[in-house]
């Protein structure tokens, strides 16, 4: 039943007898409002003229920080609600799988604040943070760009398409939409695609974390000190208090930040710092021990604890990072394009910025994994289908800001101490002097495009000290970088003196969220491996989640898988994450190509064909970025881009008896033929899954096309009986409608809360 | 101020999932009246039990 208000403002009722559940508006524009986003666009393209055309010797982190907020927030008032009335088309009226089937439990009305940010701490983790810092290397413009530009035309845009499909399907999981929109082959390629993917990811960040903690005693040693806090934590929970999660919380904090003090201390003991002093490969060996424990232990025990704490400190550390920068100011240190954008010879990673840039800088810009939870979780969860748009929009553009920041931190530290930093030991040699003179070889430019007088050992030596570590040379993966910029910026807090606990911070805070994803990854793994298992003939048993020992052995073989790519890639001469960050890159952005042939094909289906050119331009531009990657990954004669080329270069030279650099020995040797070859096939198993998928998509979509529209799974309407508003304010419509159900002594929602 | 600090818990506790078990008592107080309600611990036993079963995914 609809009522037009005042002013083109309609409201409807699913009961004649109740308040209404939803508001229409006029799409139009008010004068005040033009006039205040006229002024945001203005400021925005100011900070955009500053970073990308004026450029100048000196410019401030500022202008990141302004060029983002201004883009941010005019895609979300005009793009997404393009998007929103368009395309969504939101149904106010319909009940979300959240308030039709609540349960007190997984399904449950939840006010949109708190889910913007339960949605938010449930998507950030360790990448967006680390992408940006490999990015860095080709300058600070073409990466910043991309993640702001990329995450308003691609990743929100598959974020929030992917919830809205989800809350219309009961909340069920991008699989299993893909199973019942592209048939059963697209389907189980999407599924095997989801599987394979996660391995590379949880190997890769494991490489990552492992890159920040080998020879670093105060690392490993306050790392190591998150798992009795976590048991203890556990405990206190089941036990103890049952839930007083913020008491715990505040007491896991506090005794995770005693742990980084006392690391200082370890660091200092002259046996305490041998016994903490591991090297890469005993440290993959603990991590494999860690994920098979920690996803087969009971989740109170571990698992959920951490959970807690990593939000915490997810949610406080970037706050906190955004204080700090806003506070410092730092003035860039990167060209806006370095020499490293045009050739194909970068140090952090091979190859030339199309397509390698925009694989590198994944979660920021788009991800796929978002996928994942944005149809698993928040639909569950979500109040009203209008609110998508804030949630799954909206969080990821905070994503795209923390990756922004990640850029900030890595583009304000002196250029030599990051390349020294970021090459891999094959080229920096691997001490100090070595380092110095590689990175003195690089012939830098400062941003005024002048040479950058050289340094010698003692800057890198100093650089070290200051934050507590023996050396900061080739101490790759990303998260070093961050954490030494971050300790830099982090450092007007506390002045000079704090920079070693600072960076150590930093570094615990990125293993937190490493650890999560392992375990969690691992748990999600296994559970999609039985599942699959189950679908056999003879092995259905996997099916049943409380058959320990079918756990254990899924388990067991999840954890060989990641496992496996893991000691392989600590173990690589040429630098695991020179090697493998590209494939986790490209896994990352198939999986988001996966995500957007499934809702461009929803569209197509519902007959909105018209429309479907905005999930499907980020398509058709992820699967030439990923596609042309792969084919170089593939089929590349540089031996530094192709794997097979390098693969067949180390072949020939193994045969002939002779040893080519970076390798020193013949097992080095060996170890390279055989990495390759293992990369190189995963590259062509990734692109083979993604394209059946996408080819099984196309034929839907002409069958839709030829037919007007074919039937979705959508689930069929239920009206809803609550109300609240669809963004972050209320609306003078939405005030009103808030009022007559205060007047009628109803609850709006069940939430508890509204304004 | 003191208004802001309570939201501010408010907010964090939904975001945490501190509030868990009081929604739930809210949600059977208003939908199942009359009907048992479980204990705060065997509350958290169970939805410990139901993620152990289901896990949900974390991302990079």
């Amino acid at each position: 039943m609809s009522q037009d208000v005042h002013d083109g403002v309609r409201t409807h009722r699913t009961d004649p007898d109740r308040p209404p559940v939803a508001v229409e508006e006029p799409h139009t524009i008010t004068g005040k409002e033009k006039a205040v986003f006229g002024g945001i666009a203005l400021l925005g393209a100011i900070a955009w003229a500053m970073l990308a055309i004026v450029r100048g010797e000196n410019v401030s982190a500022i202008w990141f920080v302004f060029a983002a907020l201004c883009t941010y927030i005019i895609a979300f008032r005009f793009y997404a609600r393009l998007i929103e009335y368009k395309v969504i088309r939101p149904r106010d009226t319909r009940a979300t799988p959240a308030e039709e089937l609540e349960n007190g439990k997984d399904f449950m009305p939840t006010d949109r604040r708190v889910l913007f940010g339960h949605h938010f701490a449930a998507i950030a983790g360790a990448g967006p943070l680390v992408g940006p810092v490999l990015a860095a290397q080709m300058g600070y413009l073409p990466g910043t760009m991309w993640i702001i530009i990329g995450v308003v035309f691609a990743g929100a845009v598959q974020d929030y398409m992917v919830l809205h499909m989800s809350i219309r399907r009961r909340g069920r999981s991008l699989g299993q939409m893909a199973r019942d929109e592209l048939g059963p082959v697209g389907g189980t390629a999407a599924i095997l695609g989801v599987l394979t993917i996660m391995l590379i990811l949880i190997a890769v960040l494991g490489i990552v974390i492992i890159g920040a903690l080998a020879e670093s005693p105060w690392g490993v040693f306050s790392i190591a000190m998150t798992i009795p806090i976590a048991l203890f934590m556990g405990v206190y929970l089941r036990y103890l208090r049952p839930g007083a999660v913020t008491e715990v919380s505040v007491i896991g904090v506090v005794l995770l930040l005693a742990s980084i003090v006392a690391g200082g201390w370890v660091n200092n003991h002259p046996t305490l710092s041998e016994t903490f002093t591991l090297s890469p490969g005993t440290l993959a060996w603990l991590l494999i021990a860690y994920g098979f424990a920690a996803a087969v232990l009971p989740v109170w025990l571990l698992l959920a604890p951490r959970d807690y704490l990593s939000t915490f400190m997810k949610v406080g550390t970037i706050a906190l990072l955004a204080l700090g920068i806003l506070a410092a100011r730092p003035t860039v240190q990167m060209p806006a394009v370095t020499q490293f954008a045009h050739t194909d010879n970068g140090p952090a990673f091979a190859g030339s910025l199309f397509p390698f840039l925009f694989i590198t800088i994944a979660c920021g810009a788009l991800s796929g994994f978002h996928a994942l939870i944005s149809s698993g979780t928040t639909p569950k969860l979500i109040e009203k289908e209008s609110q998508a748009r804030m949630i799954g929009y909206g969080s990821m553009l905070v994503e795209s800001f923390v990756a922004v920041m990640a850029m900030v931190a890595a583009v304000s530290i002196d250029q030599h101490t990051y390349f020294a930093m970021n090459a891999t030991k094959a080229l920096t040699g691997g001490t100090a002097e070595s380092a110095a003179a590689y990175v003195n070889g690089l012939k830098l430019l400062n941003p005024a495009g002048m040479p950058i007088p050289p340094i010698d050992a003692s800057v890198l030596n100093a650089a070290a000290e200051s934050v507590g570590e023996k050396s900061i040379v080739s101490r790759t993966g990303g998260a070093p970088t961050l954490a030494f910029g971050m300790s830099d910026i982090m450092s007007v807090f506390g002045g000079e003196s704090l920079k070693s606990f600072w960076y150590h911070f930093a570094v615990m805070f990125e293993a937190l969220f490493i650890l999560t994803t392992v375990d969690a990854g691992t748990r999600v793994a296994r559970f999609m491996f039985s599942d699959a298992l189950g679908n056999l003939p003879g092995l259905g048993k996997f099916k049943d989640p409380s058959w320990r020992v079918g756990a254990w052995i899924a388990t067991f073989i999840v954890v060989a898988g990641w496992g496996s790519i893991l000691v392989m890639g600590v173990h690589d001469p040429l630098g695991g994450i020179y090697t493998l960050f590209p494939l986790f890159g490209i896994a990352n952005q198939l999986l988001a190509a996966i995500a957007l042939t499934v809702v461009t094909t929803v569209l197509v289906k519902r007959g909105q064909a018209k429309w479907a050119w905005i999930p499907g331009l980020p398509l058709l531009w992820d699967l030439i970025v990923t596609m042309s990657a792969s084919y170089q990954k593939i089929f590349s004669d540089n031996p530094k881009i192709g794997y097979f080329t390098q693969h067949d270069a180390f072949v020939a030279a193994r045969d002939a008896g002779k040893v080519l650099p970076p390798a020193k020995s013949a097992a080095d040797m060996d170890k390279v033929v055989f990495n390759t070859m293992v990369q190189g096939t995963l590259s062509v198993i990734f692109a083979s899954l993604v394209l059946i998928v996408v080819l099984s998509a196309i034929v839907v979509c002409v069958k839709a096309i030829r037919s007007g529209g074919l039937p979705t799974s959508e689930a069929e309407d239920v009206p809803s009986q609550i109300f609240a508003p669809r963004s972050f304010l209320p609306t003078a419509a939405e005030k009103e409608v808030l009022a007559e159900w205060k007047a009628a002594g109803l609850e709006p929602t069940p939430t508890g809360r509204h304004a | 101020m003191a208004q802001a600090a309570r939201d501010l818990r408010w907010w964090f506790r939904g975001v945490t999932g501190a509030d868990a078990y009081e929604r739930y008592a809210a949600h059977m107080a208003r939908t199942h009246p009359g009907s048992p309600v479980l204990s705060e611990r065997d509350f958290w036993r169970q939805k410990h039990a139901d993620q152990d079963a289901n896990p949900g995914a974390r991302c990079c």
